[in-house]
């Protein structure tokens, strides 16, 4: 459990003194998710119906993003080497990373989304099912990335091979984000979706981390 | 039998692009790959064979 | 016999060589005898005419390109369990394969969808679904090509292969929900209950067509790796001066 914290202590402190390229993924969010009505036209009804859809694809573009930094600058100056060596089990410290990544590149992403609600004009009640889907989605985003990330690691390219492999399995968190507030807005019931995104979440949970340290033990080989 | 005719085994029934459209571009992927495959055969023992001949000089 | 002899390479080898003609001739004839079946046997489709007679390629097509990628995905576990280098060579050689039969069940169904549906594409969950099929195969070919390491890329693409094989049900299930959810059930052409016993038939010669030849290429590919990778053998290094010589041989 140490190693646990002291990995999330010490990856978040970096990422708090690079602040400067939070800031980027989090501004990307944002300028992608407000381009939209520039392309299809600014009716208050239709931007009700894509805006869920938008600010998921969004957040999932933003959080891609961000994946490359998540192990490279470990990689290469030698840290994840160390780590590998260390005695504890791998599992541990990739999951305190990943956690420190969604916690720095995910969790914003989520609480900034309330305001692109607004610009979408959403009912507040949509707003709060479209953060609670969030909220329980983009760990699923930071922990399928993260395998993606470990794969592609120190590769020539690496962050389109990352997109490529990445995106199309991200597609069911996609479906059942942005139909959370779809269900929401027809009146139906939002419990099957939440569940099934967090039942995914816990799955990626479990599963994610082995594949991922799997895969860094890899590319240090 | 039931085409009367070779035309009218071409048309099928009218939507002969759609039908031979799918079987056409299908076997000429299909062929494509075994084009590629003898290819790349090819090509490879032609580099394994320069790579034994330089490893023993 | 033991069959784990044959999870050598060398052996698997000469194995491959002797069986690729005998599956390309049994491919070459299923196919015949299914086309026929399919255009000469089978009566036409009440609802749909003769436009139906794309279906012994595109289901064919679609049958495989889901079943390679469960046996790319059984041989990358096998080869991550066991360590047997064998599998990875299988792996491989099996993606572009997969990723062709992939792309023409994509192309008939488009193809067959405007005459029946009246349009090229719609976001049905089957077409959807097998989009993204095409997609895994996308990224488990660009990875294992771009990585320099032979051993790094064939663990990775093991990894691909396992986490696409456990999302693939994912995919199919969250795909069809929506689908259902955004248009209705509107596009189910399945007229499963009363599919004429002779097209059926010709479904399933096609399929086993399919199924050879995707042995036979997936045979033939293995050998090239098989060889490319254990070069530094004896065994190996023996094969490629035999067959250089032939080939030098032949140009004179």
């Amino acid at each position: 459990m140490n190693t646990f914290f002291s990995v999330l202590h010490r990856d978040i402190l970096l990422a708090w003194r690079a602040r400067a390229d939070l800031l980027v993924a989090l501004s990307f969010f944002v300028i992608v998710a407000s381009l939209f009505p520039f392309g299809i036209g600014s009716e208050a009804e239709q931007l009700r119906t894509i805006g869920p859809g938008v600010v998921w694809v969004a957040a999932l573009l933003a959080s891609l993003l961000a994946l490359p930094r998540l192990f490279a600058q470990d990689f290469d100056n030698g840290v994840l080497e160390q780590l590998l060596l260390s005695p504890e089990p791998s599992v541990i410290w990739v999951s305190a990373k990943i956690l420190a990544h969604w916690l720095t590149t995910g969790l914003p992403l989520v609480l900034i989304a309330p305001l692109l609600g607004l610009m979408y004009r959403l009912e507040p009640g949509a707003t709060q099912v479209l953060v609670a889907s969030l909220m329980l989605g983009t760990p699923i985003l930071s922990l399928l990335g993260a395998i993606g990330a470990a794969l592609t690691l120190g590769l020539r390219g690496a962050s389109s091979l990352l997109a490529l492999l990445v995106l199309p399995l991200c597609v069911p968190v996609l479906v059942f984000g942005a139909g959370a507030v779809d269900a929401w807005a027809g009146g139906m019931s939002i419990t099957p979706h939440l569940s099934l995104l967090g039942g995914a979440s816990l799955a990626a949970l479990a599963l994610a981390p082995f594949a991922c340290a799997a895969a860094l033990r890899l590319a240090c080989e | 039998m039931q085409w009367q005719s070779f035309s009218e085994f071409i048309a099928m029934g009218g939507r002969g692009f759609f039908v031979w459209g799918s079987y056409g571009v299908s076997f000429l992927l299909i062929a494509a790959e075994l084009w590629l495959l003898h290819q790349r055969r090819k090509q490879s023992l032609q580099r394994l064979c320069q790579l034994q001949q330089i490893e023993k000089d | 016999m033991n069959i784990f002899r044959f999870s050598s390479p060398q052996t698997f080898y000469p194995l491959a060589g002797k069986l690729v003609p005998v599956f390309a001739t049994l491919a070459a004839l299923c196919c015949a005898a299914g086309l026929y079946i399919g255009f000469f046997v089978a009566p036409v489709d009440a609802v749909q005419g003769e436009v139906y007679r794309v279906i012994y390629i595109h289901v064919a097509a679609a049958w495989m390109s889901m079943f390679i990628y469960l046996v790319m995905a059984f041989w990358s576990a096998i080869g991550l369990g066991l360590g047997t280098r064998l599998s990875f060579y299988v792996t491989q050689a099996l993606a572009p394969t997969g990723a062709l039969f992939c792309f023409i069940a994509l192309w008939s169904g488009a193809l067959w969808g405007r005459p029946t549906w009246g349009a090229y594409w719609v976001w049905d969950a089957r077409l959807t679904s097998q989009l993204l099929l095409l997609f895994l195969y996308f990224g488990f070919i660009a990875l294992t090509r771009s990585i320099e390491d032979p051993r790094r890329a064939d663990k990775a693409g093991a990894i691909v292969a396992l986490v696409g094989a456990v999302n693939v049900p994912i995919i199919y299930f969250s795909v069809k929900w929506w689908s259902t959810l955004h248009q209705g059930a509107s596009v189910g052409a399945g007229s499963s209950a009363s599919v004429a016993a002779s097209i059926k038939l010709g479904m399933l010669v096609m399929a086993f067509a399919a199924w050879f030849y995707s042995l036979a290429v997936t045979f033939a590919r293995t050998r090239s790796i098989i060889l490319e990778r254990e070069r530094h053998t004896d065994w190996a290094a023996a094969e490629i001066a035999r067959l250089g010589s032939r080939n030098n041989r032949e140009d004179r």
